[in-house]
């Protein structure tokens, strides 16, 4: 069945019309033509197709896009919208956080949600005092990107990277 | 995936009725693990109704000094929440040790605690499955049972034909905390509200293993009362999983200490949260030894029925949940 839903992509609206059974990351992908998210497992275990939804941090493949009608959405590619390089994907480049690159607009998304969600005091798992304001330690940063796999294992990189974009010693 | 009409109703009353009118009709919250389902066959509707935007989003103090989450609550938001954090260090534990960051922004306070197994078998349309195709049989039985029941299942080895087999466990961390809790979950239903304590929401297999609870088609979960701890309790969540982060449990324990009771919850082990309702038996008002803790477990245990099968099947749950529990407890009173 189909229906209408309204996107707001990279600061651009989009009116799309989908197969109730679509999700969000193929209505990215194959009808509003932008590819930065990718598709890794489809079945939320791998974190490639990451974005910022409504400003959090969201997987893309359980997501249905007729569930998220009106969502703004910011994709890695959104990221460097202006042509500059979010200080994210800069650190990504700046430590070689990155083989094939195909987990990398996911982990970047990521990163950025990570960094504002401990910007808020939101702990994590590897949070040494549940009630404490979190800090961007290696633990930290290891637990709460492990949402994001990496074949290419460029893990010893990324977590420095997040560490540099969030301002912390790495 | 099986083609299905969507509804986003106006209100909870709406969507109650859509969901009760159409025996095929199911729920969506944050999609998590309904979506998978819908991708895998294991759930294939003829209506999704979406309920997403329709129940509180909010976390209320009670007047009796307990809180009230609203049902669209994320779990990252409840996680975060400086009450639960303060005073239920057990559930904001639960939640953070389960699945990612970028799950638990889009998993709920209601899809939560109904999220279905993970047993393997379930998740592969090409396997029989009681829970999935009723009558079918169970394919667990002798086959991957790592991350299968040891309570709450009538022998070693289960007839895998019967109809009534089932060796599955409850895979949200969350809904074990919330059973040490005696949380308080709030139905609204075709048959109007109703509350449920949460140690009675979900099931054992009995003679119907498709059904993980007792809610009836069309009941919708719209909020989940934490009742006030007394002054001075503690309580804990640990977790033992194959890899350090982004993985189910094997076992996991909550625990809460208040006064002279202790209330101990079982992850990893039944159909259903386990509440070691014989161990918290002898624990109360006694000492919390590690002795008087180990013990009163494995009491509890004597009625666990290891599964063989693939790999040494699950009989290391056993040592595993009751060694968890002892450190779980001494975490408390340290
Ligand atoms: C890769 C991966 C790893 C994971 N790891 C963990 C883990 O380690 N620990 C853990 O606990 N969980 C884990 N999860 C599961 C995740 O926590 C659940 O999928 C999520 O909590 C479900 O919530 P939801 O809002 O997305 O539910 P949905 O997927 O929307 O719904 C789930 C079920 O609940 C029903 N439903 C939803 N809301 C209501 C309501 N208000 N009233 C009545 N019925 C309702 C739906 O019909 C459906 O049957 C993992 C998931 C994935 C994909
Ligand atoms: S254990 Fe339960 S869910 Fe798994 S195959 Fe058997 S019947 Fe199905
Ligand atoms: S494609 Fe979404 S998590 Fe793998
Ligand atoms: S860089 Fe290749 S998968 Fe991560």
């Amino acid at each position: 069945m189909d229906a209408e839903v309204t996107l707001t992509v990279d600061g651009t609206e989009h009116r799309v019309r989908v197969d109730t059974r679509t999700s969000l990351l193929d209505a990215l992908r194959e009808r509003i033509g932008n590819t930065s998210p990718k598709k890794g497992c489809d079945h939320g275990q791998c974190g490639a197709c990451t974005v910022l939804l409504d400003g959090d941090r969201a997987l893309t493949c359980l997501a249905l896009a007729v569930a998220h009608d009106g969502a703004e959405i910011t994709t890695a590619d959104g990221l460097a919208a202006d042509g500059e390089l979010h200080p994210v994907q800069q650190a990504f480049l700046d430590r070689d956080a990155f083989q094939c690159g195909y987990c990398t607009p996911g982990q970047v998304c990521s990163a950025v949600g990570v960094l504002e969600e401990v910007r808020r005091g939101w702990p994590s798992h590897a949070s040494p005092d549940l009630t404490a304001d979190p800090e961007l330690s290696h633990d930290e940063v290891a637990e709460r990107m492990s949402g994001n796999l990496c074949r290419c294992a460029a893990y010893v990189n990324i977590v420095p990277a997040v560490q540099q974009a969030g301002g912390a010693q790495a | 995936m099986k083609d299905f009409a969507f509804a986003r109703p106006g209100s909870v009353a709406e969507a109650v009725r859509d969901v009760a009118a159409e025996p095929g009709a199911v729920f969506l919250a944050g999609g998590t693990n309904l979506v998978d389902h819908l991708r895998l066959g294991v759930a294939r509707p003829e209506l999704v109704v979406d309920v997403r935007r329709l129940t509180s989003r909010e976390v209320l103090d009670t007047e009796d000094g307990g809180l009230r989450v609203g049902a669209a609550v994320t779990n990252s938001e409840l996680a975060a929440d400086r009450r639960v954090r303060e005073r239920y260090p057990v559930l904001a534990q639960a939640l953070l040790a389960g699945a990612t960051g970028q799950l638990r922004n889009l998993a709920t306070t209601g899809g939560n605690p109904l999220q279905r197994t993970r047993c393997v078998y379930f998740q592969d349309v090409t396997t029989p499955c009681n829970k999935r195709e009723p009558g079918s049989g169970c394919s667990a039985v002798n086959g991957y049972t790592r991350y299968h029941a040891i309570l709450g299942v009538p022998s070693a080895m289960p007839d895998p034909s019967a109809p009534e087999t089932c060796i599955a466990t409850h895979p949200s961390d969350m809904a074990i905390a919330l059973a040490a809790l005696d949380a308080v979950v709030h139905v609204v239903g075709p048959a109007g509200e109703r509350t449920v304590p949460f140690g009675e929401l979900h099931r054992l297999p009995g003679d119907d293993p498709s059904r993980d609870t007792v809610l009836e088609h069309g009941e919708l979960i719209t909020a989940i009362d934490l009742p006030p701890l007394p002054a001075g309790a503690r309580s804990a969540y640990r977790k033992v999983r194959d890899r350090a982060s982004y993985a189910f449990a094997l076992v996991s324990v909550a625990a809460v200490v208040a006064g002279k009771d202790v209330r101990i919850a079982l992850g990893g082990v039944a159909h259903k949260p386990w509440r070691a309702t014989r161990a918290e038996e002898l624990l109360r008002g006694g000492e919390l030894t590690e002795h008087a803790v180990r013990h009163a477990v494995e009491v509890e245990l004597t009625a666990a029925q290891p599964q063989p099968g693939i790999d040494g099947g699950n009989g290391f749950k056993i040592p595993l949940v009751t060694r968890t529990a002892v450190a779980t407890l001494r975490d408390l009173e340290a």
